[in-house]
């Protein structure tokens, strides 16, 4: 087979990405103490390079690599979105590292690799491929979390994530050892066509289910598999938690969607129910106990868990509109936790972490304008209009609706009201109390114009999300 | 003058562009130059719904001054506006308040100035937009996000329980609220349509409507706020600094009204009319019961708070009790419907005149004593004459003084009520009674007797600002008391066209 029939050219990339990477962790040897910028600047002109090259290339579905490698619109506009984020999230973490002495060029490195990972899943067309590139990424996020070696809470949080990622990785191997076996194939979509045929393997094919689910869950972070989201979140340097709460996130979104939607989705009324009730399940724990947390990194953690429990929503629907609205849901969560986590970094200073709620006491006071941007973030994770978090939670809701499920939601709204609680309680802290901090609020200028955008795009697509929800639409209509 | 201009649009956008400059203009130095920008901006508006008045046709019950763009293409949500009789008067009702609101914040604010005033600004152009919107979503997006301006003010400006107050007060709206949305996707998904006005004539079943039914009440109860759930309004009210509760009395109870009329009626007139004894029970208890509450108050503000939803309850009342005129079989030519919701929206207009006349009163008394205990004051006539004369006048009002606009409202819902059954009336007429009692009690306690101590012995009387404020209300007041046919002409063409819609059933 000649290289032209592999048609690696869609793969560009990625394999411009994987090559950048290399040269990073190369030339980042070289680089002296105080010119550490330079491997910033590097992975930061990768990340557009790569971008540039993903916007460029062309919208029709296109599988190469002997069936292991697909590029369709989900997989543009995902990558997309990847890269953006992955480029703040550098942005945002740039004086957070150098202020705790963990400035260093192998932060970049594996969060390159990371990404990679990340792109790999997205456009996986094979359950081995995807697998590969789960654990690119999860093996990048475990060192990352563990970055600042010497902190303890650092050295748990990574311990707890490799542990409980390396069971779910078990899970999901095993679960597709089974798919394997009895489907005879590892391609996507001859297993969606073994299924469509099978009709006497029903039992072994949700056996299979049942453990790709689980693992699905564990990556997610949802209910009963959310253990390790809190004190991950709490224990990794801010800067890897905005990292880990936001790109991986629609890493995890294109894993769902290829492995249950398009791998399993002769499945659906076996995977429906078991998604209703992760998701019930999710958005309960989550926002209740959100409610109790006194640490924002947790309380933006046991958020997610209950974001995760709506974009479950729009999956389990099984309906174009659905996959697009959890899409929409997804980017958009990502988007807002990216602010959420960037609003803490912003506000962290050498040796102070800022990750306690009463830290943002009386911030109106200090900084109107942060603030005010924190209230947009807040108030669009509870979904108050005229905020982009509202649209997401009203696509979803429709999708819901629109297979005759009103009862989810209504337990949907249900639980979003008690989730409105612990963000009024970040806004009334902001606004109503008095400030106990008098440190001037500091941090760059690039950071603090990236911050803003970050915000204002929240307020600006409330206001207008006609554009990302076709983009969404398109993706599977 | 303007009948070309989007007029719609500029009443919403301008005090929402008019805040975020006032906001961008900030706090620093003097605050004279933000309150001048403030005012004008909301003077600009005012005269700008004015428009609305002049250019409105009264003989058509279709929606006028209709502005339609396409939003969310793939929801089918577009930016709908438009206005018949039932929401321009609200309109301009909004729009005048928040002069006055703006006006009264001129002294008794002095932190943060640029934020409070901003929020007054960018709230006032969100519920123009909730009375203006013919979009479902739309008007959710409304509704939803003037909670958020309300809440801020509650909060950095209210008083020792603020935090609890605004909490409660957004919390039970948004519990009200989304339940209210998932009934609004349903129906879309039925129709396919947001349009309120294809909701309108949209097929339900009973059963899907009392379900939708539901939804909205609990959505537009909370709003009104209707007996049982009416707890957070006296809290959010004794909290709140006085322009705060100037508008949730005047402005964002009425909206609660407006939605019965604007969705629980004509989206479900067969549940409505099912369950009328629900509502007309529920109003009776407001009128009645919240009464002897307000009798019990010691806190000026607390009182006047359990007087709205008591004068609250006669608005859901007239429009409730419209199905039990046509059941009446003693009343064969089924009048008296009309009267009922006109009634209705009459009062909502007089007492969003009268309860911000109170509170901007309450806020004047604060301002001075920073105590709203009524046991604090006494003989406050004999330092403060011009002022007390004003607070007769809009005690008597809001007792339902003939002459004033207090009683035309009343009035009408007692006298259609009659039609239904005698004991609607009778029960809904002891608050002639009741609301004497309790407001003249309060007046007599707060203004009469010997000067009670030496703080009220050093009150100075209103300045000319107060006095501005105080005569444009009562004018207002009198004028509707005396003269209300501008008003009903108004709503006269589209209260038919309800009544007609809802008597029709969608089975």
């Amino acid at each position: 087979m000649t290289l032209d029939a592999l048609n690696y050219a869609i793969a560009w990339p990625e394999i411009v990405l994987m090559a950048m990477a290399c040269v990073v962790l190369v030339v980042d040897v070289f680089v002296e103490e105080k010119n550490r910028n330079f491997s910033y600047l590097l992975a930061q002109l990768t990340l557009l390079a790569v971008f540039a090259l993903v916007a460029t290339t062309g919208e029709e579905t296109v599988i190469a690599y002997n069936d292991m490698f697909v590029h369709d619109s989900m997989a543009q506009t995902l990558k997309m979105f990847i890269l953006a984020i992955t480029f703040v999230v550098f942005v945002y973490s740039r004086d957070y590292l150098k202020e705790r002495a963990i400035f260093k060029g192998e932060f970049y490195v594996l969060a390159l690799f990371a990404v990679l990972g990340m792109m790999l899943m997205v456009s996986a067309a094979n359950i081995l491929m995807l697998y590969l590139g789960l654990e690119l990424m999860s093996l990048c996020l475990y060192a990352l979390v563990a970055f600042q070696r010497d902190n303890g809470n650092a050295s748990e949080a990574a311990m707890k994530y490799f542990v409980l990622g390396a069971i779910a990785s078990g899970m999901l191997l095993y679960g597709m050892s089974i798919l394997y076996g009895l489907s005879g194939s590892l391609n996507i979509a001859e297993i969606a066509t073994a299924i469509a045929n099978s009709n006497d393997n029903r039992i072994g094919m949700s056996f299979a289910l049942v453990f790709i689910l689980v693992a699905l869950a564990f990556k997610l972070g949802a209910v009963p598999f959310h253990m390790w989201v809190p004190d991950v979140y709490q224990g990794s340097p801010t800067a890897v938690t905005v990292f880990l709460g936001t790109a991986p996130k629609l890493a995890g979104f294109a894993m769902i969607m290829r492995l249950l939607v398009e791998g399993m989705g002769g499945l659906v009324n076996d995977w429906q129910m078991m998604l209703a009730i992760l998701a019930v399940l999710s958005m309960a724990t989550g926002n209740i106990i959100a409610i109790a947390q006194t640490n924002i990194k947790r309380m933006l953690a046991y958020s997610t868990v209950s974001h995760v429990g709506f974009i479950l929503l729009g999956i389990l629907s099984g309906t174009a509109e659905g996959y697009s609205a959890a899409m929409f849901y997804t980017i958009t969560y990502a988007l807002m936790s990216l602010g959420g986590f960037g609003m803490v970094i912003m506000m962290a200073r050498a040796g102070f972490e800022a990750d306690q709620l009463d830290d943002y006491k009386g911030l109106n006071q200090r900084s109107p304008w942060f603030a005010f941007l924190m209230m947009i973030l807040m108030l669009s994770m509870a979904g108050v209009p005229p905020t982009v978090g509202f649209w997401a939670k009203l696509a979803v809701l429709q999708a819901v609706i629109n297979i005759d499920m009103v009862w989810l939601a209504l337990v949907a709204v249900f639980f979003s009201i008690i989730g409105v609680y612990y963000y009024l309680r970040m806004i009334k802290l902001m606004y109503f109390d008095e400030a106990e901090d008098q440190h001037p609020i500091q941090c760059g200028r690039d950071m603090q114009i990236t911050l803003s955008g970050n915000g204002l795009l929240i307020l600006a697509l409330g206001l207008y999300p006609a554009g990302l929800m076709a983009l969404c639409l398109a993706t599977f209509g | 003058m303007f009948a070309d201009w989007p007029l719609l649009s500029l009443t919403v956008w301008l005090p929402i562009l008019g805040g975020i400059a006032v906001l961008l203009s900030g706090d620093k130095g003097d605050a004279s130059g933000v309150r001048r920008l403030a005012l004008i901006i909301s003077i600009a508006t005012f005269v700008l719904s004015l428009g609305l008045y002049t250019g409105f046709d009264i003989t058509t019950s279709d929606m006028q001054f209709v502005e339609k763009a396409t939003w969310i293409s793939s929801f089918n949500i577009n930016y709908h506006f438009g206005v018949d009789g039932l929401s321009m008067p609200l309109i301009i009702l909004t729009t005048f308040t928040t002069i006055l609101v703006i006006l009264a914040a001129w002294e008794s604010i002095q932190k943060n100035v640029a934020q409070y005033l901003a929020a007054f600004l960018i709230m006032e152009g969100l519920m123009v937009g909730v009375f203006a919107a013919l979009d479902a979503i739309f008007f959710y997006v409304f509704w939803e996000g003037m909670l958020v301006p309300m809440f801020i003010l509650i909060g950095v400006w209210g008083g020792e329980r603020r935090v609890y107050a605004t909490i409660k007060f957004f919390i039970y709206t948004f519990i009200g609220s989304v339940f209210m949305l998932v009934a609004l996707i349903y129906m879309y998904m039925k129709g396919g349509s947001f349009a309120i006005l294809d909701l309108h004539v949209l097929k339900l079943g009973l059963d899907e409507q009392l379900l939708i039914f539901f939804a909205f009440l609990m959505a537009f109860a909370v709003k009104v706020p209707m007996w049982p759930v009416h707890t957070w309004l006296p809290d959010a009210h004794v909290e709140a600094p006085t322009g705060g509760s100037v508008i949730l009395a005047a402005i964002m109870l009425k909206i609660g009204g407006y939605g019965f009329l604007r969705f629980t009626l004509p989206i479900t007139p067969d549940a409505s009319s099912t369950l009328d004894w629900l509502i007309i029970l529920m109003s009776l208890v407001a009128v009645v019961y919240i009464g002897f509450v307000a009798l019990a108050q010691k806190d000026m503000k607390k009182l006047v708070a359990y007087s709205s939803i008591a004068h609250m309850g006669f608005v859901t009342l007239g429009m409730f009790v419209v199905f039990q005129i046509w059941d009446n079989p003693a009343n064969t030519d089924h009048s008296g419907a009309a009267l009922a919701v006109e009634g209705a929206m009459i009062q909502m207009i007089s007492h969003g005149f009268i309860s911000g006349a109170m509170f901007l009163m309450i806020g004047v008394l604060y301002d001075r004593m920073h105590t709203r205990e009524i046991g604090a004051y006494g003989g406050v006539v004999h330092t403060m004459p011009v002022f007390a004369a004003f607070a007769v006048f809009f005690a008597m009002s809001n007792a339902g003084l003939p002459g004033t606009s207090g009683f035309v409202g009343e009035f009408m819902v007692i006298i259609a009520s009659f039609k239904a059954n005698f004991w609607y009336a009778f029960l809904g007429a002891t608050t002639l009674i009741l609301g004497a009692a309790y407001t003249l009690w309060m007046v007599k306690r707060v203004f009469y007797g010997e000067i009670a101590n030496d703080n009220v012995r050093q009150l100075k009387d209103i300045n000319a600002r107060e006095f501005a404020i105080m005569s444009i209300l009562a004018i207002a007041v009198l004028a509707l008391g005396l003269w209300p046919a501008p008003v009903i002409d108004v709503l006269h063409a589209s209260v038919e066209n309800l009544l007609l819609h809802i008597s029709v059933s969608k089975l």
